[in-house]
């Protein structure tokens, strides 16, 4: 049976796409299911060096389309988890290079393989946008409790409805409890109650994100780390785990001091 | 104003009110350039009532029309020779579901026009209909609704509402929460106060003395 085939989308950009899709995919590897992750940001490859396989790449989506290539040729294992691999983008193409038609064969080829194909959809609402959303049999998208880039959201959900689209679910990054208690920030409920989309998961702003990037260690393998178990969680709900949402807590000073490492 | 135009299901319904054909177009130049591109593509039915209409001014009536995207549809008329002169030009004089104009002098128009609609309007989308409007569900920032009648929005307004975006100062705005970013009534815009938003409550919009009004709507005894 083929996998399913799931889309991280959000409109606007630097809300947390490629973290979600690298912690999602490597948390849905550590669960054991088999899981491809396409970038289909063409041009801007960057879920590579989240994932920390960027020294490995060889082929790209663009040479495996060209058919300069076969497509597990193309394809990168990851190095700690054998049940997860990354299409990568090509970084030296225009956001072009790829059509619809071509990136729905794509992923339906890669959904042969395996349980699940995530796909880390550019930011905007044009082309990109477009071929990432084609093959989607649901789309998580991610939003920040701020107005802009909710109403960003909205306006993916709003043209993934007009084309009849696949079921949406919602994830909010990037939350701060403390300026929600202080109404500085929107709450999770008002997104929600705003967007009217399922909630998967609520993520909280973590600190260990940035480094965790940079690093190419996803914050999901970090047992400590709050927004590493929120991923863990949404990988959890995506195999039908009903698994509560955790209460947001503002980090105590205790566990500031004591618990990290 | 030189004439009236009103939404109805079958298409706009221009009514002209003065003898001078050319403040009848000038009015409606107006009408439409306000309007925008509410009306673009739709199709047009003209009542001249006993009023004669020449194939000149039917011509330039429709130059009017082309500058809009809008068609001229059917002419009704109960002057003989403007029948006449609408039929030479391939446009309807009576039209579909009604008796001959003849046994009825006063062409019976739909008058009950309404766009009822069950959805969230999103971000970037719009929702434009020449008569009333009435949407079940919640106006999202960034979304706009455009009517040619009153809104009623039975959610939260949060974007952006115009009515009687036709000319009418007498229609309304009214929803279950009104935190629109802008509201415009006719020729009026009005924006929500600057500051903390107030307890949502079910609240209408209306022109009182040229300027947007919001009242909250009571059921009096």
């Amino acid at each position: 049976m083929a996998g399913k085939i799931i889309t991280i989308s959000s409109g606007k950009g630097g809300v947390g796409k490629t973290t979600a899709t690298a912690n999602i995919g490597l948390g849905l590897a550590m669960l054991g299911v088999r899981v491809i992750c396409i970038d289909a940001d063409i041009g801007l490859r960057n879920l590579d060096v989240m994932l920390g396989l960027e020294n490995r790449i060889v082929y790209d989506i663009v040479n495996y389309i060209e058919g300069r290539c076969r497509f597990r040729q193309a394809l990168v294992r990851d190095k700690r988890f054998p049940e997860l691999f990354m299409l990568p983008a090509a970084q030296t193409r225009a956001k072009d290079a790829v059509t619809v038609e071509q990136m729905k064969s794509v992923a339906y080829e890669a959904a042969q393989m395996v349980d699940y194909v995530l796909i880390d959809s550019p930011a905007g609402i044009e082309h990109g946008f477009r071929c990432a959303s084609a093959p989607a049999e649901m789309v998580l998208v991610v939003t920040n409790p701020e107005i802009a880039s909710v109403r960003d959201a909205d306006r993916v959900v709003g043209l993934l409805e007009a084309e009849g689209g696949p079921p949406v679910r919602l994830i909010v990054n990037r939350i701060k409890p403390e300026l929600i208690r202080r109404k500085e920030m929107l709450a999770p409920e008002d997104i929600v109650d705003m967007l009217a989309v399922d909630l998967i998961g609520l993520v909280p702003e973590d600190p260990e994100i940035l480094a965790a990037g940079n690093r190419g260690q996803p914050v999901v393998l970090n047992n400590g780390s709050p927004a590493g178990q929120a991923f863990m969680d949404i990988a959890r709900r995506l195999q039908g785990e009903d698994v509560p949402f955790a209460p947001l807590k503002a980090p105590s000073i205790f566990t500031r001091i004591f618990g990290s490492h | 104003m030189a004439l009236t135009i009103k939404g109805t299901q079958q298409g706009i319904l221009l009514r002209p009110l003065s003898a001078s054909w050319a403040d009848v177009l000038q009015a409606l130049d107006n009408a439409l350039r306000d309007a925008e591109t509410f009306f673009r593509g739709g199709r047009v039915i003209l009542d001249m009532g006993t009023q004669e209409l020449t194939r000149e001014n039917l011509g330039m009536l429709r130059d009017v029309l082309d500058r809009y995207d809008m068609e001229l549809w059917a002419v009704l008329s109960e002057n003989e020779d403007t029948v006449r002169t609408a039929r030479s030009f391939g446009l309807r004089t009576r039209l579909p579901g009604e008796a001959t104009p003849k046994e009825q002098p006063t062409p019976a128009l739909p008058e009950a026009n309404a766009l009822v609609v069950q959805r969230t309007l999103r971000s970037g989308q719009s929702l434009k209909y020449p008569g009333h409007i009435v949407l079940i569900g919640d106006v999202n920032p960034g979304a706009e609704i455009i009517a040619g009648g009153h809104i009623i929005v039975w959610g939260k307004m949060r974007g952006l509402a115009h009515a009687g975006a036709l000319g009418d100062e007498q229609a309304i705005i009214c929803a279950l929460e009104l935190a629109p970013a802008q509201l415009r009534i006719a020729g009026h815009f009005g924006r929500p106060p600057e500051g903390r938003r107030r307890k949502s409550l079910p609240e209408t919009a209306k022109i009182s003395d040229g300027d947007i009004v919001v009242e909250p709507w009571f059921t009096r005894e």
